[in-house]
């Protein structure tokens, strides 16, 4: 079409590489007064391009409600968002004495910190950005403020987990980088502000909905759990048979697979395609789809796992060998939950038979 | 089969005592500095020789922090002894102590085979639960207590060998009418209710190995 023909259009330097049909896609879409969220929602849930970080953070942060989809909007809402979250820091964060060292406010608050203090150094262990006392504190401000201003559930741990793609994403687009590149020492204060301002939002928005993973009991990732032992009933029942057979639960391996979003499951990079297509959901229908990404998962190692005893089983899935996994074999997955959940939702009954 | 009695273990205590590099340790003999959170239980299994019996052990390690005890305490009931690990570094998880034995014993019968582990007993200049302290407390619980490392390998496979020592004598106690084969499968709340009865003496005949180091 006319729209690839990158010569002709704006003023992007002489210089710059050849850019792919994706990012191009991405550059026409992002680039009008007004994005067209739905047009935007469908392009993401192919994938954001690798090589311009810049659209994969845009337009997460447009689909996650945090930038504007109106571009002369865009700065002041940013501005607005960004001190709102100033003030959350200061009221919740910072010490009576205005030095930023936090004295916690109660022993609830102060066991909240604690937790936190205890998991942020154990958090993504496979990313060396993780591991600068820079982003340490930028998380540790991040968890804190979103756990005392969310009461009902509080820091869950895993909460720390679902914090790091945010990070990293905006990270990277700040810093022209891909994520395996990011500098954090030359990362200027402005820049580190506006991660943290933007990863708190975007996480804010994405557990919105998934609020009950996390409360007493965590009602939200039982009735997934039971959703997902339902549809591998229908979908294979022999694996289901098997399971059953050895007594293995669900619970016992899918339980993590719910509280992490699969982030535990897979290399990072393959985290952050698999979210591309989360965002891209809309916020209602992304944790039902979730379960549909975990159904076809589990019966991706259906051949093996019909093989193993309860023992074998147990380790298998504590520790799944995806780690050589790329963006396509995710991109397989998605589209398979994708038939799935079609098919499951066009004939409702087929989830009414639940095995007892 | 091949082992003449199969138990299941639970680690658990607060987060970050190193439930999980304990167990890491005994199943592999590895360590890392960089561990991740455990979330809800992870599982491991190990088979030793215990007297001139053969002993598999089935091990969950469970997740520390209390959100989870829905999933976790699942795992408590069909337990037949308890790893309760605190950090002899951080007075807090040595404090929640009681509550993690309330917490278990609402589970499993009194009898049920406990022991402490004082982990991370490298760290001596960090300490700030006396091995003293630590001794008394476990006495006057009547259960026994030993100091390990992960990190530096000490005491680990000792503080399975003394479950398992334990967990043997029960279990002829019991008898005939006792169960040592391998039960269905693993998983939770499938086993039947102990015989309360059985191990009078608890886990209280065995001595301490206390200050490892």
């Amino acid at each position: 079409s006319s729209s690839a023909s990158a010569s002709s259009s704006r003023s992007s330097p002489p210089a710059a590489p050849k850019r792919s049909t994706k990012a191009m896609k991405f550059d026409k879409l992002l680039s009008v007064p007004s994005v067209d969220l739905a047009a935007l929602r469908e392009l993401l849930w192919s994938g954001a391009p690798e090589e311009e970080p810049k659209f994969r953070a845009e337009s997460w942060q447009i689909l996650l409600g945090y930038l504007p989809p109106v571009r002369d909007r865009q700065g002041p809402g940013i501005a607005k968002k960004r001190d709102e979250y100033e003030e959350l820091r200061r009221r919740h964060y910072q010490s009576e004495d205005g030095s930023g060292e936090l004295g916690p406010h109660d022993a609830e608050s102060g066991a909240t910190l604690r937790q936190i203090r205890v998991d942020i150094p154990r958090t993504s262990p496979g990313l060396p950005i993780f591991s600068h006392p820079r982003i340490q504190a930028l998380l540790e401000r991040v968890l804190y403020i979103w756990s005392i201003r969310h009461p009902a559930s509080g820091y869950v741990q895993g909460i720390n987990d679902i914090a790091t793609p945010f990070v990293v994403v905006l990270l990277a687009a700040e810093m022209r980088c891909a994520p395996q590149d990011i500098n954090v020492d030359a990362a200027p204060e402005i820049i580190l502000d506006a991660v943290e301002a933007g990863a708190y939002w975007c996480l804010t928005k994405f557990l919105s909905d998934i609020q009950d993973h996390y409360t007493a009991g965590q009602p939200g990732i039982q009735l997934m759990v039971q959703k997902l032992r339902e549809i591998v009933h229908r979908i294979d029942e022999k694996l289901y048979n098997h399971l059953e057979a050895q007594g293995l639960d669900f619970l016992q391996f899918s339980f993590r697979w719910m509280n992490c979003l699969l982030l535990r499951e897979f290399p990072f990079h393959c985290v952050i395609r698999l979210w591309d297509s989360y965002i891209a959901e809309s916020l209602e229908n992304f944790s039902s789809f979730h379960v549909y990404v975990c159904a076809v998962f589990l019966i991706y190692w259906s051949p093996q796992l019909k093989q193993m005893d309860f023992q074998q089983l147990m380790l298998f899935m504590q520790k799944l060998p995806t780690g050589k996994w790329k963006n396509q074999e995710i991109e397989t997955l998605l589209a398979e939950a994708f038939v799935l959940k079609s098919l499951f939702h066009s004939s409702p009954k087929h989830l009414g038979l639940g095995p007892k | 089969r091949d082992y003449d009695h199969l138990f299941k273990l639970v680690l658990i205590g607060d987060s970050g005592a190193g439930k999980s590099c304990l167990l890491l340790r005994f199943a592999d003999d590895a360590f890392t500095e960089s561990y991740i959170t455990t979330i809800g239980v992870d599982f491991r299994f190990k088979t030793i020789p215990v007297d001139k019996k053969t002993i598999k052990l089935q091990i969950w390690d469970t997740a520390g922090q209390e959100r989870f005890r829905t999933i976790t305490s699942a795992y408590y009931r069909g337990a037949d002894g308890i790893i309760l690990v605190y950090d002899i570094c951080d007075r807090e998880s040595f404090a929640h102590v009681d509550e993690w034995l309330n917490e278990v014993n609402r589970y499993v019968n009194e009898s049920t085979c406990k022991i402490l582990i004082g982990n991370k007993c490298d760290m001596e200049s960090e300490r700030q639960v006396s091995t003293e302290e630590a001794k008394k407390k476990a006495d006057d619980l009547g259960i026994a207590y030993i100091e390990c490392s992960a990190k530096e390998a000490t005491n680990v496979e000792q503080a399975f060998q003394m479950m398992s020592a334990e967990l043997i004598e029960k279990r002829q106690k019991q008898g005939a009418g006792g169960r040592s084969g391998p039960s269905a499968g693993g998983g939770v709340g499938l086993l039947q209710p102990k015989n309360r009865e059985a191990g009078k003496g608890s886990c209280g005949g065995l001595g301490s190995c206390g200050g490892g180091d």
